[in-house]
């Protein structure tokens, strides 16, 4: 995982990579380091047989293109990391099957952020004065997104985050953090309004997981459904530790005519099933978004309530019958299933509505590296110019789930949403909303911030 | 939904989480209470508890065709049998090497901690994964109202429960029971409380106190592994399960009384109970932050618990 | 001891010294470490003093630890405080915290104890989660970088970070250093040993414990204080249970009841980890494992066990 190629001949590197030699295994052993130290000038010829040095001396243009991902392998985002960690290595395939970017071949450095903001930042620390890389890339989980951050900005690493919060777009971050694989929270809540009143119902009673995701879309879509001559009822917090939660559905109100749930956690699946408990065969409408069960067999024992509900999906789990080539060909390339889960393992369901962002983030940069000519970390403010000038970007192989629209200047990427209803135990689509249903007024421009 | 109908629905699902709060609580207790050691790990052994039924139930049901109810019957023996082998090893291997040094147990337990984590997340995976009930029929609940002409019985929207909740409930104090019976009625129960009381003359009367005390380890992570097989239909497996029922557990064992059995398990009941009728008057962040205190304010002027002697 | 036994002053400064030398000898990754390690070793110098000193296993510190986190991060980030009278809120937030529920919790003894401060602590991270229109919860919020500065320096600069982080350590360590040398710090051990005896010859346990808790809360709230500002962020994940866990695993680790122990317990669990992570996936395993040897076979903590087989006149 670990290479000792140091592209940086700051002296004061020295140390750092002999450490890394010494601790990767299959490489060189610090004993071989030693030994070349003492052997001195008579064996400098030997070193060329060591990866590392061999590959520094030969040609800076051959030297893969670095990218640190920062992935949840452990904590509450273990799930979702570990799809993310498979797409990506997909991506990376693909790429440097085509010749990687701009003669080079990409080389995915993985660390693991344990979701946690702290070792977020740690890893970002990491990515830039240990392991060399050209930029981050990778993160989900939006409080390790935002402690990781500064961290990014200061260091001046471009950031690539495939998180769906709304914290890039709202102006909290910096210049070098960007979002251009998947679309953020409010433009997805916001493009869903005209269709839960139209379809579904007017009076929504929502329940929420009582964190910062949660509460965005309780704000978000509480003026997304005003707008459309709707109205949000009642409020149902869930603290995110909770494990039973049959006590707060009696708090929904008589009216309601659409119940709209948004959970994350490893207890959402007991959520969905006791509210069916809850309502027996007298039901709402219910409108989900698929958050609550990534990774999670629809089929699973005790989601037969869910027959019939809506569900938001940022890409459709389920082979549809006018799927695209483009569809058919990421998901053989990720190896996933027509029913979304794993080819080797039908019961790995993976997180399909989330998991493409890597897929699409590694290609835009790829693209934007290609657009600066990117060499090396000095090129690093240029690649964040050549992202930010990407405009649009067509459904293609590089861009799967759909075509999409980047704002540069918010550093958010916009695109389509798909609404799924579930049918036979199976999501199937029957909405796809306009890219210009997902805009909102710019609230950032980070084009004017220094580089 | 009405206030009577909505209180009975707290006080019953306040009940399971009782149930199983009690179960793995008194584990908890017996540990405390014959080791003097604050077992950090615990919450892991329910986790296992609740991964182990996963394995035993999925592996059945896939390779012989067996059907959930007797699938889960098998979980509920087998798990707390290997949950209970684990943690006496660990015990063997760790705990009785440290003479049970109440600072050295907590960070040993921390390492262990780390490890039955790791060693999940390595073989079971980071998914929630779901174990089928034995049986689930959802029952709709009657309520009475005053009508034009007299009392009369109707059933509010959402007023019920399930079959498997009630039976949570039943089980659970079925298992206490006969736990009450084990160490007050049988040779082991007598052997622990004669330990408990002078190790050393315990030693002088041929009891192997390092064996009981492996022993002891082991049924405390069993009955917590208990508390989880009955409750994983209704939740999931997953491998970061362990924090609550661990930090529930804790609270339940000081209010009860410091190693109390009974002591905890009433505290249990009420904290349970409290739980799910707090969260009728508010909301739920709230209510927890409300029930938080109020479990350290009744510390802080009950320092012996509820229930325990100040001798304790 | 001896009062006038000049050698843990020396030992400190010496210690202090070598870090000031790191800063110009080690590559920027691990100086960046060490930034980070050095706060956080103050923050666990803090909770020794209550812990390893006066005897009393607190598992509520992040509660001090996320007061001091807190009161500089809201007040900057809403009230646009500078960063200098935003720390000094922090610090006095977590005194003001140390000082309410140290009165309440110190009415209980032994495992109540434990108990009631992790209660607190939790009722702290719960009370972060329910205001998050001010916090934004578990997301929490960034610190604006142009208000980072302090006496005209850049605090998001890698070199002012540093020296700012081995600023507090060093104070930290002197202060903590001083303390154990004076009647109190030697009441505290004192309580420490047997608090029958020590209330029989007439020390105000009570009071003395209490003054404690506050100096140890005032410490990890300026550790709080400091890791916001100079890392830029304010979460909620810093106010949960783990963090109350953290300090006692590193000073236990370390050695409890020694001066450097808090700083070498920090160094190895950080360097474990950050290690352990490149060799394999399932470092978490590695981590248990060493904790598991560690208390087999270090029973005192690495500084403890030098203390009682090397040098015993170790702080």
């Amino acid at each position: 995982m670990v290479q000792p190629t140091s592209k940086s001949s700051d002296s004061s590197q020295g140390p750092a990579t002999a450490d890394t030699q010494a601790t990767t295994p299959g490489s060189v052993s610090r004993r071989g380091a030693l030994k070349t130290l003492v052997l001195g000038a008579s064996s400098l010829a030997a070193t060329g047989t060591l990866p590392g040095l061999g590959g520094y001396v030969q040609a800076q243009s051959a030297a893969p293109i670095r990218i640190g991902f920062q992935v949840h392998r452990t904590g509450i985002g273990a799930a979702y990391g570990r799809w993310y960690d498979r797409t990506s290595r997909a991506a990376v395939a693909k790429i440097n099957a085509e010749g990687g970017i701009n003669g080079r071949p990409v080389e995915l450095i993985a660390e693991d952020d344990g979701t946690d903001p702290k070792r977020g930042a740690e890893v970002v620390e990491k990515f830039v004065n240990r392991h060399h890389c050209d930029v981050g890339f990778g993160t989900l989980f939006s409080h390790v997104v935002i402690g990781s951050s500064p961290r990014a900005g200061e260091l001046k690493l471009p950031y690539f985050v495939v998180s769906e919060g709304h914290h890039v777009a709202s102006g909290k971050l910096n210049r070098y953090t960007l979002q251009p694989g998947i679309t953020d929270v409010r433009s997805q809540v916001q493009a869903m309004a005209p269709f839960v009143s139209s379809t579904l119902g007017k009076k929504v009673t929502m329940l929420y997981s009582d964190f910062a995701f949660g509460h965005d879309h309780r704000d978000f879509f509480t003026d997304a459904i005003a707008a459309q001559g709707g109205e949000v009822i009642a409020t149902i917090p869930i603290p995110p530790t909770e494990t039973a939660f049959t006590k707060y559905f009696p708090k929904i109100p008589r009216s309601t005519e659409v119940i709209y749930h948004v959970l994350v956690g490893p207890a959402v699946l007991t959520f969905v099933k006791e509210m069916g408990e809850f309502f027996g065969p007298s039901s709402p409408a219910i409108f989900g978004f698929i958050d609550s069960l990534e990774a999670v067999d629809i089929a699973s024992p005790g989601l037969e309530f869910l027959e019939g509900s809506h569900f938001w999906e940022g890409h459709p789990r389920y082979a549809q019958a006018d799927q695209s080539e483009y569809d058919k060909a990421y998901r053989k390339a990720v190896g996933v299933d027509e029913n979304g889960a794993s080819v080797s393992d039908s019961r790995d369901v993976s997180t399909y509505a989330h998991m493409f962002g890597c897929w699409e983030t590694l290609h835009v940069i790829k693209a934007g590296m290609q657009a600066c000519d990117y060499q090396g970390p000095a090129d690093r403010a240029k690649l964040v110019e050549a992202v930010e000038s990407i405009d649009k970007m067509p459904h293609s192989m590089e861009h799967p789930q759909g075509a999409k629209i980047f704002n540069g200047k918010t550093h958010q990427v916009f695109g389509h949403q798909y609404i799924s209803k579930v049918e036979q135990s199976r999501l199937n689509l029957v909405h796809t909303t306009s890219i210009e249903d997902t805009f909102y007024p710019d609230e950032v421009d980070y084009t004017t911030r220094t580089l | 939904m009405e206030f009577g109908p909505h209180l009975i629905l707290a006080l019953l699902e306040g009940s399971v989480t009782a149930a199983v709060l009690a179960l793995t609580a008194a584990g908890l207790a017996i540990v405390f209470g014959m080791l003097r050691v604050v077992n950090v790990a615990h919450g892991e052994f329910f986790m296992l508890g609740a991964v182990f039924a996963w394995f035993v139930t999925s592996g059945l049901s896939e390779l012989a065709n067996v059907p959930p109810a007797p699938a889960f019957l098998c979980a509920l023996i087998v798990a707390p049998i290997a949950t209970g082998a684990v943690a006496a090893l660990a015990d063997r291997l760790v705990l009785s090497r440290i003479g049970y040094d109440p600072e050295r147990t907590i960070v040993a337990t921390i390492g262990l901690l780390y490890v039955l984590q790791q060693l999940t997340l390595m073989t079971y995976g980071p998914e929630a994964r779901p174990v089928e009930a034995p049986f689930n029929t959802r029952i709709a609940l009657p309520w009475f109202e005053q009508g034009s002409d007299g009392w009369a019985l109707y059933w509010p929207w959402g007023f019920g429960t399930t079959s498997y909740k009630l039976f949570v409930i039943g089980a659970a104090a079925g298992l206490l029971i006969i736990l009450w019976l084990l160490l007050r009625h049988t040779r082991l129960g007598l052997v622990m409380r004669a330990t408990q009381q002078d190790r050393d003359m315990a030693s002088a009367f041929g009891i192997r106190v390092n064996r009981v005390y492996a022993m002891v380890f082991g049924l405390g992570a069993a009955l917590a592994a208990l508390g989880a097989v009955l409750v994983v239909p209704i939740q999931q497996a997953h491998y970061l399960m362990g924090g609550d029922p661990l930090l529930m557990s804790f609270i339940v064992v000081i209010i009860g009384g410091l190693g109390s059995v009974a002591g905890t398990v009433v505290a249990a009941i009420m904290i349970g109970l409290a739980d799910g009728v707090v969260s009728v008057f508010f909301s739920a962040t709230l209510a927890k932050i409300i029930a938080t205190i109020a479990v350290a304010l009744v510390l802080v002027f009950r320092p012996h618990g509820l229930f325990g002697r100040r001798s304790a | 001891m001896s009062s006038t036994d000049w050698r843990p002053l020396a030992l400190h400064l010496s210690v202090i010294g070598v870090l000031i030398a790191c800063w110009f000898l080690l590559p920027a990754y691990h100086s960046g470490n060490l930034a980070r390690i050095l706060v956080l070793a103050a923050y666990a110098s803090g909770f020794n003093l209550v812990f390893g000193y006066t005897g009393l296993l607190s598992l509520g510190h992040a509660l001090f630890f996320a007061a001091g986190l807190y009161g500089l991060g809201l007040s900057m980030h809403h009230a646009e405080v500078a960063a200098l009278p935003a720390w000094g809120i922090g610090v006095a937030a977590a005194a003001l915290v140390a000082a309410t529920t140290g009165a309440l919790a110190l009415r209980t003894t032994g495992v109540a104890f434990m108990i009631v401060t992790l209660m607190f602590a939790q009722a702290g991270f719960l009370t972060v989660l329910y205001f998050g229109q001010w916090t934004r919860g578990d997301e929490g919020f960034v610190i604006t970088p142009a208000a980072r500065t302090a006496f005209g320096f850049d605090l998001a600069d890698e070199r002012v970070r540093y020296f700012a982080a081995l600023a507090l350590f060093a104070f930290t360590l002197l202060l903590v250093g001083w303390i154990v040398r004076t009647g109190f710090g030697r009441s505290l051990v004192a309580i420490r040993e047997n608090e029958q005896r020590a209330l029989m010859l007439g020390y105000n346990v009570q009071r003395i414990k209490w003054i404690a808790v506050i100096i140890s809360g005032a410490v990890s709230g300026a550790a709080g204080a400091s890791y916001a500002l100079l890392f830029g962020y304010a979460g909620a994940s810093f106010a949960s249970v783990q963090y109350s866990i953290l300090p006692l695993l590193w000073t236990l680790l370390g050695g409890a009841g020694t001066t450097l122990g808090p700083f070498v317990g920090t160094l190895v669990m950080f360097y474990l980890i950050d290690y352990a992570s490149e060799l394999t996936d399932a470092y978490l395993l590695l981590v248990g494992i060493s904790l598991i040897i560690a208390t087999l076979f270090l029973p005192h903590g690495i500084v403890g066990t030098a203390r009682k087989r090397l040098m015993r006149w170790l702080p």
